[in-house]
């Protein structure tokens, strides 16, 4: 059911400007006002989520961990997979975000004989993943050269690599192949596999559906509905140099590329996407694996009121001692004297 | 906040790389490629056109080129019978170029703004402009 959904919000999102600049003739609306409400809310959304998490508090010292924990000095321990410094949680940190490593860790189960669980190794999920989100970060770099005038060096650089396969003209960009490709393993993988399609969600299809959207209006753009590049650059510095305007003959199919593209941001603070800042403030993940060296204080914490063994005693001392009860500290005259000394020496 | 100094750093950083298109052209005015038609063939011409109408050259010239290219190259096909029943002879440097003689002004003006470097210039020689 949710792939339907989802399929008709997309299909919907992209009527939308179909209709409002191909029947209407709403350009400043699809061309200016959306973009920069997208923006917007795109960043303050993002920065408002990771602020809520930054208030809230981590009760509990929970670091995910799958090596050897820092204890003696004679013991080698796991640097990055059971970090003990600040440093090393930044080391695995980094990897993390730079080569999806826990995801590099994911099995496959099956049942084996017997009604056994076996677990085999499975890397499709990482290599589909990787290569999205790598080809999503170069499309994006790519972009630059409709916001920067003269175009940087490194964003020409980036395109030659990219197209030097030098298949048709404008070149065959690798990166937009393969973003396509991999958004679509993902997708496939979310309707054939079962035990994934029982936990996927319209949250799930969605953003999926919407990147294939996107990626496939690009695509199109670029090599069949061709629109005109200069005036699109137009409009884009337009809105990069805050003096937006809105050039004629520019082609529906862009409209509906930068309406998909608007959704997307628009949408990414209120999603799972937001996994792009939630992945720094994940405990699991950037606590160092020290508890034996630190105590970790839940904030939660208030002062409770303690009554301590020493203080009970002091109150039921003579008590205790008339019924027989073994006492820790037999202090019946020299008590009070004690208790002068000392607050005279205070 | 929590660890506030390190959260704080990180959306800086982040807003750095987010509004780079922004804060990096703040105050620019962006001059739009006016690729210039006025060489000494063009002004000959009565009748100013192209092999196709400006409509269908200015996206889709790079495909006719290379379409061109495929024909002259690996068909050995040098005539091409245009959508208004013309006849032009595939080539760059004797067809394209006649015309526009000015690359740095005419070609270039408009790549350089899209961030394009077509390969054409890999093999074809390009004339010395003053």
């Amino acid at each position: 059911m949710g792939v339907w959904f989802s399929l008709i919000v997309v299909i919907g999102l992209i009527v939308f400007p179909l209709i409002g600049v191909g029947l209407l003739g709403l350009n400043a609306l699809f061309g200016i006002v959306v973009p920069y409400v997208a923006l917007v809310v795109f960043l303050v959304g993002l920065i408002y989520r990771v602020i809520t998490w930054g208030k809230t508090p981590v009760p509990f010292h929970i670091p995910t961990t799958c090596g050897q924990q820092k204890s003696f000095p004679w013991i080698k321990y796991s640097k990055l997979e059971s970090p003990a410094t600040g440093w090393e949680v930044f080391m695995r940190m980094f990897l993390e975000v730079v080569t999806f490593r826990s995801l590099f860790r994911n099995l496959r189960t099956e049942m084996g004989p017997g009604y056994r669980p076996v677990y085999g190794s499975t890397k499709w999920l990482w290599l589909a993943g990787i290569v999205f989100h790598y080809s999503f970060l170069i499309v994006l770099l790519r972009h630059l050269r409709f916001f920067r005038q003269p175009v940087p060096e490194f964003v020409s650089l980036i395109d030659s690599f990219d197209g030097f396969l030098q298949i048709g003209h404008p070149h065959l960009q690798i990166t937009g192949v393969t973003l396509l490709l991999a958004v679509f393993y993902l997708f496939l993988r979310r309707i054939f596999i079962p035990q994934v399609k029982y936990i996927s969600l319209p949250a799930d299809y969605f953003p999926l559906l919407l990147i294939m959207g996107i990626a496939g209006s690009g695509i199109l753009m670029r090599y069949f509905l061709k629109t005109d590049i200069i005036k699109v650059k137009e409009l884009t510095m337009g809105l990069a140099t805050l003096r937006p305007k809105v050039p004629d003959g520019i082609g529906v199919i862009f409209y509906i590329h930068l309406f998909l593209v608007s959704a997307l941001f628009a949408y990414f603070p209120f999603s799972k996407l937001v996994h792009l800042g939630g992945i720094f403030l994940s405990p699991t993940r950037n606590l160092a694996n020290n508890s034996r060296m630190k105590r970790h204080v839940n904030p939660w914490d208030y002062p409770v009121k303690v009554h301590t063994y020493e203080e009970y005693e002091e109150e039921f001392r003579e008590k205790m001692k008339m019924v027989g009860i073994p006492v820790e500290k037999d202090v019946e005259e020299e008590k009070p004297e004690e208790s002068e000394e000392s607050e005279q020496k205070e | 906040m929590y660890d506030g100094g390190k959260i704080i750093a990180g959306i800086v950083i982040f807003l750095i790389f987010a509004l780079f298109p922004i804060y990096s052209n703040i105050g620019k005015a962006y001059q739009p490629p006016k690729p210039k038609l006025d060489t000494p063939e063009i002004q000959k011409m009565v009748v100013k056109k192209c092999v196709e109408p400006k409509e269908y050259m200015i996206p889709e010239h790079m495909k006719l080129i290379v379409d061109w290219r495929d024909a002259a190259l690996r068909e050995a096909k040098r005539t091409y019978i245009n959508s208004r029943g013309e006849r032009y002879t595939i080539s760059l440097q004797n067809t394209c170029m006649k015309c526009h003689s000015n690359k740095k002004k005419f070609c270039d003006e408009c790549h350089k703004h899209a961030g394009v470097k077509p390969y054409c210039w890999d093999c074809h020689f390009v004339k010395e402009e003053e």
